[in-house]
């Protein structure tokens, strides 16, 4: 056995090499220190397709990430996809009529919802909605579109 | 066939007597904690020997999955040319499963067998008898401060075997394999969630130092006091220990990443 006090200080520095671990999971690893949803306000826009967006999914605006997805819904009556997104307290001055988009992250990363600023003088506020919205581009969809209409340009 | 059936209910019987014994002597010694608690010297001595010389193998070895992590996320990443998520490949894999998984292997090979072993031989040679002689309650003294050590020891041996290994991975995928270093960082943390992945992880670590303390404290307390028993408890220990964890392991991931 060793000496007592020597025993101390090494049962002292795993405890605390154990808990400096911890918190490099929590700080470094995970997204703790990005983004927490106290300070946040919520709003909600409904789009004809939103694509493969999912919960926290990023919400950003000029490139920036501002916010994050918290749920996703499908309206039975207008058959449309209700998205609620929680934006960071710190940017409240979006004007009311922002436009909502649905964008996918490189050819084929993630989908994230973009807010384009509008010229409004009224700030959406906790609970507002997002009346203008754009629906995620299905690639497929697309794709369809641009053969169907280049094999009309060749029969003319 | 009568003495098949027999045999079955003998075993059946054995068995859940050795259930009951075993609930009843984790009550025991979880009631006795509270004395522990004025005698900490008790408490830092078994960290010592349960937490700070487990350290180096989980350490080492942390190191050494992260590495290989990172090798094989970046082979199979690397054909759908998406090398920058191997970030989260290495964090994920890492604080999910195989930070608290490993380390409560590792753990019940390198102190569980341990504890079995020195409980078993006090048994044998008569110390926990003599104890008891003395009006020393051995659950008290002995037992709940070895336990209280492993539940505390698991957690953070498998926060540092996470972090280790996530900087393992970082030192092949980054320094080696050439993935570009703010990315591995910054897509592990825009993927990883605090509540649903790191607080999950630090669940699972808590429940398996839970139950290997206690199989490897049992096993020992319940051995047969012979040197033949004791290396069979010891065996007991690694075996039952290793079942429980993965078992355990699958029914906590079930409920805590099944349903999406």
């Amino acid at each position: 056995m060793q000496h007592t006090s020597t025993q101390d200080t090494l049962v002292g520095l795993f405890v605390a090499s154990g808990i400096v671990g911890l918190f490099f999971l929590a700080l470094q690893v995970s997204n703790l220190s990005s983004f927490s949803e106290h300070d946040s306000y919520t709003v909600t826009a409904r789009f004809e397709n939103s694509g493969g967006l999912k919960v926290k999914s990023s919400v950003s605006s000029a490139g920036v990430k501002i916010g994050q997805v918290t749920a996703i819904s499908f309206d039975p009556k207008t058959y449309e996809s209700v998205v609620k997104m929680s934006i960071d307290k710190q940017y409240s001055t979006l004007p009311d009529d922002t436009t909502a988009s649905v964008y996918t992250a490189g050819l084929l990363g993630e989908q994230y919802v973009n807010l384009d600023a509008g010229g409004s003088d009224e700030y959406l506020k906790d609970g507002g909605k997002i009346d203008v919205t754009n629906s995620a581009i299905i690639l497929e969809k697309a794709l369809g579109q641009f053969l169907f209409k280049s094999a009309a340009e060749e029969k003319k | 066939m009568i003495k098949f059936l027999q045999n079955l209910g003998k075993n059946t019987r054995t068995g859940f007597t050795k259930l009951g014994r075993g609930t009843f002597f984790l009550l025991q010694t979880i009631s006795g904690i509270p004395s522990v608690l004025p005698r900490i010297r008790l408490l830092l001595n078994q960290m010592y020997s349960i937490g700070v010389l487990s350290f180096l193998i989980i350490t080492i070895s942390g190191l050494f999955v992260g590495m290989v992590l990172g090798f094989q996320g970046y082979h199979v990443l690397s054909d759908f040319g998406a090398e920058e998520t191997l970030g989260i490949m290495v964090a994920a894999s890492l604080v999910r499963e195989l930070g608290p998984v490993v380390t409560a292997l590792l753990f019940a090979g390198r102190a569980g067998s341990a504890l079995t072993a020195e409980i078993g031989l006090m048994k044998a040679t008569e110390q926990l008898s003599g104890m008891e002689m003395m009006a020393v309650d051995p659950i008290k003294r002995i037992i709940s401060p070895r336990f209280l050590a492993g539940f505390l020891s698991m957690p953070l041996l498998a926060a540092l075997f996470s972090a280790v290994g996530i900087i393992g991975g970082q030192l092949i995928g980054c320094a080696l394999l050439g993935v570009d270093e703010g990315v591995y960082w910054s897509q592990m943390q825009a993927n990883l969630d605090f509540r649903d992945d790191i607080v999950n992880g630090v669940i699972k670590s808590i429940v398996f130092g839970f139950v290997t303390s206690w199989i490897a404290l049992f096993e020992g307390y319940d051995t047969i006091p012979t040197s033949e028993g004791v290396s069979r408890a010891t065996t007991r220990t690694v075996v039952n220990s290793a079942f429980s964890i993965l078992g355990l392991d699958f029914i906590l991931t079930a409920i805590m990443f099944g349903d999406n």
